[in-house]
């Protein structure tokens, strides 16, 4: 989607404030914000993309209002309730009204699993011998797409020229991904290198070069 | 979502809205049985004390230190920081990329806050924010700028923006004056910021790496 998320290319949001010493966490309710959200993961109802969709998915003045952990609350709340893990009237009054179902029970994170499951973490590849659309050294376009749905395709790419630099593998395509059950399917993910020129014009520096990971499913051989 | 947090109002809560509505969900997460207390306590313990750019730090002095190790920390640099014992959530997949004399590196996530959280922890604030977003793809020199970095007509800048579930580390040049240093001493004086690549690691004597 089209979204506030989407900030490459964006003007007028400021000097960069890097704060000297800065905690990890600059209150309590960020913890427990961050935990919240890889506890919750754990009920295996949604995947990353879905995941994404859900902080990015609001109103753009929204999105640019909220600091970085709002945005997860705001995710985790609306993953929740449309999962159907809780209701919007137990969010509305912080009590429970059913208990977990017990199906779900064995999914609940313990402390004793939680260094485990982080060590291991995802594996966002896909082992299928899917043939690559493009190879190394192939020039390559970014389709002009706009879909509403999660898209990893930025829009400032989006029209424009590059080559292909890297080819880093098969993975979950996250533009379908972030449909829900059954549209896990696996493509190659290239780094396309795109000269700074291309994306910005004359002004940008001549030998500078920007690369962005990308799917066969956001690419076209570019025109020759 | 409103945060107001108005300490001069003596009758008004010191909890703001933001904090009252994750209590209440972690409340009704708690009592549902969803979550568990000591499950929580363990993920907050592991990223504000276990993981932080002090992994990264001595999987670049180990490659400064011994070249077979940088060898194959470029060319799969998943497994050569497996074997530093850091892998897992949010950095399943790593890659490396190295500043040299020639070209100097920055990673960005204009589209969220990706970030290899098992070498580098979580990600700053400003890494996360707009500005930084907004311009690392568009202005790169500007944003070193603002970081005090100068990178000079001749060194080409390459921006990384971290769209898929690769995850990028920079391998930043090893200072002058740093010949003979242990890699734990090597360690101390690589800061994450050089590891983003929005700066160059200082050298010992004063003044940074070219």
């Amino acid at each position: 989607m089209n979204g506030a998320h989407d900030m490459g290319g964006m003007h007028g949001l400021g000097p960069i404030d890097a704060e000297i010493d800065e905690p990890v966490f600059h209150h309590d309710w960020e913890r427990r914000v961050l935990a919240l959200t890889l506890a919750s993961g754990a009920m295996g109802k949604w995947n990353i993309d879905i995941s994404r969709h859900a902080r990015e998915n609001q109103p753009p003045a929204e999105y640019l209002a909220n600091s970085y952990y709002q945005t997860w609350l705001v995710g985790l709340e609306k993953l929740l309730v449309e999962s159907g893990l809780v209701t919007a009237d137990e969010i509305a009054n912080g009590r429970s009204a059913a208990p977990l179902p017990d199906d779900l029970e064995e999914r609940v994170l313990k402390a004793e699993a939680v260094e485990a499951v982080l060590s291991r973490g995802d594996n966002f590849t896909v082992e299928d011998d899917i043939p690559a659309k493009f190879a190394v050294g192939e020039p390559v376009r970014v389709l002009n797409n706009h879909p509403t749905h999660h898209t990893r395709a930025p829009r400032y790419v989006r029209g424009k020229c590059g080559v292909v630099e890297r080819d880093h593998g098969v993975f979950v395509f996250a533009d379908e991904n972030s449909k829900g059950p059954g549209h896990r399917v696996g493509q190659h993910v290239y780094s396309v290198c795109f000269p700074a020129q291309e994306l910005w014009g004359p002004d940008a520096a001549a030998a500078d070069r920007i690369n962005v990971d990308l799917w066969d499913g956001h690419l076209e051989a570019a025109p020759s | 979502m409103s945060d107001s947090e108005d300490h001069s109002d003596p009758n008004h809560s010191h909890l703001s809205d933001t904090d009252l509505r994750v209590r209440s969900l972690e409340s009704l997460l708690l009592e549902k049985g969803m979550v568990d207390a000591d499950a929580l306590e363990a993920l907050i313990q592991t990223y504000e004390h276990k993981v932080g750019p002090q992994n990264g730090a001595r999987v670049v002095a180990r490659a400064w230190s011994e070249p077979d190790y940088k060898d194959w920390l470029l060319r799969d640099a998943t497994a050569a920081i497996a074997d530093m014992g850091y892998h897992g959530r949010q950095g399943e997949h790593m890659y490396v990329v190295e500043n040299t004399g020639e070209v100097h590196n920055l990673v960005v996530c204009t589209l969220c806050s990706c970030y290899p959280w098992p070498v580098l922890g979580l990600p700053p604030t400003w890494y996360k924010s707009a500005p930084y977003r907004s311009r690392a793809v568009m202005d790169p020199r500007g944003v070193l700028r603002e970081f005090g970095t100068e990178i000079g007509a001749d060194v080409a800048v390459r921006v990384w923006d971290s769209t898929a579930e690769l995850r990028y580390l920079v391998l930043p040049e090893r200072p002058e004056g740093t010949e003979g240093m242990s890699q734990e001493e090597l360690a101390a004086l690589v800061g994450r910021n050089s590891m983003i690549g929005v700066e160059k690691v200082a050298s010992p004597n004063g003044g940074a790496a070219r």
